[in-house]
């Protein structure tokens, strides 16, 4: 494969960078860089998907654009992660959906609602989602079990598995790895779920400009939390529906609603920070060309939770059918592009942390 | 308006001193010559400030005392500088770092490779660039009025008192009025044609390793004024650097620490000195001007295969070669002499125990000049050179203070409502040498005294 442009640029980047050093102690990825004297293209991939993009080296470079160097670490590691995302897509045909992944994700979207309704105007009686349908198994008459769990179930499946296949594929590309203890993967998970690359030593990144800030990563933790509740919130459903014979709906002091309402809440909240912080920040440390398929989860994680709060609220009025389709057509979007959207960072930059503790523990040794 | 306080420069010292005249209640208007993206003088390219401590605090390790922190400046400027000042400014900088974490400085643990430093200098993180951004927002936040592309032609000094400001601010002249000013705006080593007069042609083959904002504007003007003079005037700090490094602003990156492992030869492939004489920490600032002194002001690093990786590269990659006559033309040498020097030197290097870390035993005999440590047969291919130019760190010349910063004119008197911080008075305590993280010291402690003395004189 011939080497691409970005590649080229990330590759002069670290070598300026690596002469300079002044960066060390912002991240993980100075350290990182600092154990090469020459980078190749698995490095280079490697150190882009540890970044977290915090900016804060953008900032702080002498460097930076207008001096002729122009050295814009955060921007080329963004459109190098882009590369990483499309060289790993499983399968290799949809690696497309990165080119222009906001329309991508905007249509798929579109087209799921639009299947979920027609299904449930087929499947069902005609008049189906403009009934107030109320008491346990309500949500069954709008869409029949079969096809909610069925569809549902294949759906993540096939994502899960798309994503791993992904992850293999970013493992061996970016230089395998040392080997990996135990406590190596405790490390890497540790650093990923806590955003410790997004502290900057205590003080925060550069969100928006020049000034320190921790907003992005509480904004970060509020969604990627609300996210992981509105999961929660689903597995005690079906483990409730499947096992306890208690399908839904569920009174609103019962788990599923708890853990659904607060993470539901989480992601309105994060989503809609991240992306006010994305929409105001400098652009020049961004790229631009990627700011689509950025925009375009956060639109969706946001949809989804709007979507299933307003479920909750209306649940027993004559809109819950058509309220259920839409919040079931936006979560089946969600999960069909988990593989093809920026969530794949999330993978990624876990493995790149896993591997960087690995490597860390190695140096120390 | 009048403004209370007027600060000339973006620096370190420039910031400093506007920060600490606008939180004593004065109205500050600060001018940089530089548009913002360049702002912040020669600091942007630093990293630590040298800071006194008896305990350990913070990111800085140990103990670091008044007595060994002079006896280090006495060392490197042997003797060319001012007790009384030096003293003054080594205690006051045990304060400065507190100061500089109110004011948004982060600090960080010593860089890898500069562990020598842990103990006696804090690290900035992210570098002086973000100091440089920290202390803007400071002073933003504070209300400072800061002035970009603003670049001061001469001050009217009349009868002992500067009365009016000239600059020419975004294109257009604009006289500024100040009950107070404080003159922050660096040495001249960004001016060649002033270089010149010191150095004839080489001056134009000299590479500005900082900001092209250092034109010594303000400091001609004062001396012109009758300022008295510190420093010599034909002295700057020069190091060996890599010589496709830019004109200016190519900053750290473009240093090269390759001298101990090479051997260094000139425009007519001779060897000049002894490449191994100390550490390279000691000797790092020796080479600028060795180089500045031969023909054509260039010198080229030859190397093997064997020293490849013993040092800190350049930004700049090696340029290798096969053979050492391929390399001779690779670099522009004439093949048969950089052979004949190479053999030559080859042949003289008696056995030794090679130990890149301490001063070894491996060394030349019976060459002149001698190679008298890390002296190995350079045999190994690929054979590797670098071109040496000199990198002009910073200027000596400046202006003459008082311990509380103020402007001493000839006659001995002090101006009136002048004030310096800064390169543009660094001399008065570091009239020679160089010590890592004491421009920043000097910068810090002189900095926050005039903006205080100029804050006050301007409420009276």
């Amino acid at each position: 494969m011939p080497e691409t442009e970005t590649m080229r640029e990330a590759r002069r980047v670290m070598e300026i960078c690596n002469a300079c050093r002044y960066c060390e102690g912002f991240c993980a990825v100075f350290p990182a860089m600092e154990m090469q004297r020459a980078f190749s293209d698995g490095d280079l991939t490697d150190l882009a998907n540890l970044c977290h993009n915090c900016k804060a080296c953008y900032y702080a470079c002498q460097y930076a654009p207008p001096h002729p160097f122009g050295v814009n670490v955060p921007r080329t590691f963004s459109l190098l992660r882009d590369e990483t995302y499309r060289n790993h897509a499983w399968p290799r045909l949809l690696a497309r959906a990165f080119a222009r992944n906001g329309t991508v994700v905007a249509l798929v979207t579109a087209a799921a609602l639009a299947l979920v309704l027609l299904l449930t105007g087929w499947l069902v009686a005609p008049g189906t989602l403009s009934h107030a349908w109320i008491g346990p198994d309500a949500f069954y008459r709008v869409i029949p079990w079969v096809a909610m769990t069925g569809v549902a179930a294949a759906t993540l499946l096939f994502s899960l598995l798309a994503l791993g296949i992904g992850g293999v594929r970013f493992w061996r590309a970016s230089g395998g790895g040392v080997p990996v203890r135990r406590g190596d993967v405790l490390r890497g998970l540790h650093d990923a779920v806590t955003l410790k690359n997004l502290g900057g030593g205590g003080h925060g990144c550069n969100d928006r400009d020049e000034a320190f800030s921790m907003a992005r990563r509480r904004f970060h933790h509020v969604m990627a939390y609300g996210f992981l509740a509105c999961f929660a919130a689903t597995c005690i459903a079906a483990f409730e529906a499947y096992a306890l014979g208690r399908p839904a709906p569920y009174p609103l002091f019962s788990l599923p609603v708890i853990f659904g309402t607060l993470g539901g809440i989480g992601l309105l909240v994060g989503a809609s920070g991240l992306m006010a912080l994305k929409l105001t920040a400098d652009p020049v440390p961004a790229a631009r060309r990627l700011l689509g398929a950025d925009v375009a989860l956060l639109a969706l994680l946001w949809l989804a939770a709007a979507t299933g709060l307003i479920l909750l609220i209306f649940r027993s009025t004559a809109a819950m059918g058509a309220l259920l389709a839409i919040h079931l057509g936006v979560i089946l979007a969600l999960f069909v592009l988990l593989p093809y959207s920026k969530f794949v960072h999330a993978p990624y930059r876990t493995l790149a942390l896993i591997r960087n503790a690995a490597n860390s523990a190695d140096r120390v040794q | 308006m009048v403004w209370d306080v007027l600060v000339v420069g973006g620096g370190n010292a420039a910031l400093c001193a506007a920060i600490t005249a606008r939180e004593a209640g004065a109205s500050v208007v600060l001018l940089e010559h530089a548009p913002r993206a360049f702002r912040g003088g020669n600091s942007r390219h630093t990293r630590n400030l040298r800071a006194m401590h008896d305990a350990p605090a913070g990111v800085l390790t140990d103990v670091y005392g008044e007595a060994e922190y002079w006896d280090d400046l006495l060392r490197v400027t042997g003797g060319a500088t001012d007790e009384h000042l030096a003293r003054m400014t080594i205690r006051a900088s045990a304060d400065a770092p507190a100061w500089m974490s109110a004011h948004g400085v982060n600090f960080q643990p010593s860089l890898t490779g500069t562990l020598n430093l842990g103990r006696t200098n804090a690290f900035f993180l992210g570098g002086g660039k973000a100091l440089v951004n920290a202390y803007f927002a400071a002073a933003e936040r504070l209300g400072v009025t800061i002035l970009y592309d603003t670049e001061v032609t001469d001050l009217e000094l009349d009868n002992g008192a500067v009365r009016a400001v000239n600059t020419v601010s975004r294109g257009f002249p604009l006289t500024l009025q100040a009950r107070s000013v404080v003159a922050a705006s660096g040495g001249f080593q960004a001016n060649i044609g002033w270089l010149r007069e010191y150095w004839g042609e080489a001056a134009d083959n000299f590479i500005i390793r900082g900001t092209p904002f250092a034109q010594g504007t303000v400091l001609r003007d004062l001396l012109g004024h009758g300022v008295q003079q510190v420093g010599d005037p034909a002295q700057c700090h020069a190091v060996a650097i890599d010589a496709r490094a830019p004109k200016f602003d190519g900053g750290i990156v473009t240093r090269l620490d390759c001298v101990p492992f090479s051997i260094v030869v000139d425009r007519a492939a001779w060897r000049f000195y002894d490449e191994g004489e100390d550490v390279w920490p000691k000797r790092y600032a020796i080479w600028g001007r060795l180089v500045a002194q031969r023909q054509g002001q260039i010198a080229y690093a030859i190397l093997d295969a064997k020293a490849a990786k013993l040092f800190m590269p350049s930004v700049f990659p090696a340029i290798r070669a096969g053979s050492i006559a391929e390399l001779a033309g690779k670099l522009g040498l004439d093949p048969a002499a950089l052979e004949t020097t190479v053999s030559r030197y080859n042949a003289s290097v008696r056995p030794g125990n090679f130990d890149s870390a301490a001063l070894d035993d491996c060394r030349t005999e019976g060459l002149d000049p001698p190679k008298t440590h890390w002296a190995r047969t350079i045999d190994t291919p690929p054979f590797i050179g670098y071109p040496l130019r000199p990198g002009i760190t910073f200027t000596y010349l400046g202006v003459k203070v008082t311990e509380r910063a103020q402007v001493l004119m000839r006659n001995g008197r002090p101006v009136a409502n002048l004030w310096a911080s800064g390169e543009i008075m660094a001399g008065n305590i570091l009239g020679k040498g160089y010590l890592a993280g004491f421009g920043m010291a000097i910068g810090t402690v002189f900095g926050r005294i005039a903006g205080a003395e100029a804050a006050r004189h301007a409420g009276n």
